[in-house]
């Protein structure tokens, strides 16, 4: 059963695949490009390289946590789109961290760091929860909103509450001081942040798969009336969830700050958010499917300029092979469930 | 466009007059195409998307053909091949509206841009406009009541539709989708058709929506050109209770509450700037708030909708 379930999810994924190859080559030959050149340069740019896959796998870690700020709560029934917002509030939250804390031993400030990030995230996306449990608002409006407001906060906060004013180019907030960044995993040009990704995907997958709590969420995901009768504590679930989620995306902004920045500034939105949304239902809500599908659009995004420099594609080529393929890869999820109907039958 | 120290706060009210007026020409279009969508019993996330590639197709067509109103046509198509893809997408059982608006909203984002390269340095011929200002003798009157003909065509557009849903043939079957699909079947009507042409007249709007952007104001192309008009119309309809004509004061109020900011800024008052970006979206989570219930679902929302559930 398991086994049909993982061969009709690589099927449909294959061809949808197929069809956004097909597609997205359609348009490059329509430019007087040989599609397989470019496929095969998208993939030396993604994987083809050590330091190409280095580039990959950093730009796939903000991915895997943004993709659980939507996947877990969707286990529990909500649908979630604030992972933008809560990456930005847990941003903030470390910058402030790293001030308060500093000349604190850098391992205990960093790891503070990071929860304080985690659980602004947290509270921001728990906040949606509790609006939904309690005054039935919407959780995917309400976090859409909350995206821009936590983009206008942290706006208003680096203009001037918390600006760096020796930063004359651009506003951006207080450094964290060299002694707090996290830096690289030895051996390589690949942040930490990487390992926090894989280890947060690995712990929700364990958390859902094999606790109470886990089975519990998905009584509530599957039948909220159900849950309302074996008298599960609902309420606390969906904050719980909620909670789980934002930290993953709090996190993430975290990182982005101690591991890349060094400081809060508008280089925190740049749709790590938006893009870990369709990641998540790429993966189908599966906590390791996040990982997968998280390494596979850091890779095309990465492979972005070598095709620029190679064939004088736009920058935006990849965004455009991202976007058919999650449509091609949506569609797909008509046919989940059909398959193995059909086989059984 | 800042207004002159003799005006002071007069100015600031002029600017908001002006901004409002200016500003809101985009959001009336997104907000009455999204609308129309969400009557049908469907959300549209990725009207942003439609925005930006009906502002490149606009601008790379008046360019290139010379006519700013070939390119409004041709930014109304494009948004309305957008939204074919995205009600056939989500015609298919099981798949998630909310998912394909986000996935359309970077594949719209992304073709603009990648279509759009070349058409970032040229200037392309502009939208006229009405001087209804030319009674003033103040200049900034003036310059606030210059009047673009797109924004009349969608404060026509607005009670136009607002009469078509309430009291046609089909409005009601555009309704009946919307609020009750097993009744509309029941009816002989076909439920994913009627969402289909209502999304494909939502993306029609939203791409003209978008020509204004790049064919009067700012009028030009260039790859940070919308700044979420597409998604804050999200809010706006639910702000306007799925009402046309209310669509048209919300937008108005979106207009000059993003016009508010740079108006205070003339006359000295910059601190809380970008905090009142915000405030159209924490007005709406507000109102959210205030009228959300438990136990039933949003006064005026369309029985279908995934969100107001």
């Amino acid at each position: 059963m398991a086994l049909r379930a993982w061969a009709e999810t690589a099927a449909l994924t294959s061809a949808a695949l197929l069809v956004t190859l097909v597609v997205f080559g359609g348009l490059v030959a329509a430019r007087g490009l040989d599609p397989v050149a470019v496929y095969a340069t998208l993939y030396v740019g993604a994987f083809g390289t050590w330091f190409s896959l280095e580039d990959t796998l950093t730009q796939a870690a903000p991915l895997m946590l943004t993709a659980l700020a939507t996947a877990i709560p969707a286990r529990a029934g909500l649908l979630v789109i604030g992972g933008e917002g809560a990456l930005v509030v847990g941003g903030v939250a470390t910058v402030l961290a790293g001030v308060l804390l500093a000349g604190a031993p850098p391992a205990v400030a960093i790891g503070l760091m990071c929860g304080a990030g985690a659980l602004a995230g947290g509270l921001w996306i728990a906040a949606a929860g509790a609006l939904r449990h309690w005054r039935g608002v919407n959780e995917t409006i309400s976090t859409l909103l909350l995206n821009y407001i936590a983009v206008a906060v942290l706006n208003w906060l680096v203009s001037s509450p918390i600006r760096d004013f020796d930063q004359v180019l651009k506003a951006a907030s207080w450094p964290v001081g060299e002694a707090f960044m996290l830096g690289d995993i030895p051996g390589t040009g690949i942040h930490w942040g990487l390992a926090f990704g894989v280890a947060a995907c690995l712990v929700a997958w364990g958390l859902l798969r094999a606790t109470t709590f886990g089975f519990a969420v998905d009584i509530l995901g599957g039948n909220l009336r159900a849950a309302q009768m074996v008298g599960l504590p609902v309420g606390r679930l969906v904050l719980a969830t909620c909670f789980l989620g934002g930290a993953a995306a709090g996190l993430a902004g975290a990182l982005e700050v101690a591991a890349v920045h060094g400081f809060a500034s508008a280089s925190l939105v740049v749709g790590y958010g938006y893009a870990g949304i369709l990641a998540a239902f790429l993966a189908r809500q599966h906590p390791l499917g996040c990982i997968a599908v998280a390494v596979l659009l850091g890779g095309i995004s990465a492979s972005g300029g070598l095709l620029q420099r190679r064939f004088g594609l736009p920058d935006a080529a990849t965004l455009v092979l991202q976007g058919i393929l999650f449509v091609a890869v949506l569609a797909t999820h008509t046919l989940h469930g059909r398959l193995r109907a059909g086989r059984a039958a | 466009m800042t207004p002159p120290p003799d005006l002071g706060w007069a100015g600031v009210l002029v600017a908001l007059v002006g901004g409002a007026i200016r500003v809101s020409t985009p959001y009336l279009f997104v907000s009455l195409g999204e609308t129309l969508t969400e009557r049908s019993g469907r959300v549209n996330l990725g009207l942003e998307g439609t925005l930006v590639l009906g502002a490149m197709s606009a601008y790379g067509v008046a360019y290139l053909s010379g006519s700013p109103w070939l390119g409004v046509l041709v930014a109304g198509l494009a948004g309305a091949l957008l939204g074919l893809l995205h009600a056939s997408v989500c015609n298919l059982p099981r798949v998630n509206d909310i998912a394909v608006g986000i996935a359309l909203f970077l594949l719209g984002t992304g073709l603009a841009f990648y279509l759009g390269k070349p058409f970032i340095e040229p200037r392309a011929p502009r939208l006229p406009s009405l001087a209804l200002g030319a009674w003033s003798g103040s200049p900034q009157v003036r310059a606030a009541l210059e009047v673009n003909a797109l924004f009349l065509a969608g404060a026509v557009l607005a009670p136009l539709l607002w009469w078509a849903l309430r009291g046609t043939r089909w409005g009601l079957i555009l309704r009946t989708a919307g609020d009750n699909a097993d009744a509309a079947r029941a009816l002989g009507h076909s439920v994913g058709l009627t969402r289909v042409l209502a999304t494909m007249a939502g993306g029609f709007l939203a791409g003209v929506g978008g020509s204004f952007l790049s064919l009067y104001y700012p009028g030009t192309w260039n790859e940070g050109l919308s700044s979420g008009q597409g998604l804050m119309a999200i809010a706006l309809v639910i702000f306007a209770r799925w009402n046309p004509l209310a669509c048209f004061g919300v937008s108005l109020l979106f207009g000059a509450a993003t016009a508010l900011g740079p108006a205070l800024q003339s006359v000295g008052i910059t601190a809380y700037y970008d905090l009142l970006n915000a405030a159209p979206y924490g007005l709406t989570l507000a109102l959210l708030i205030w009228s959300s219930s438990t136990r039933h679902a949003l006064v005026g929302a369309p029985g279908e909708l995934t969100i107001s559930k």
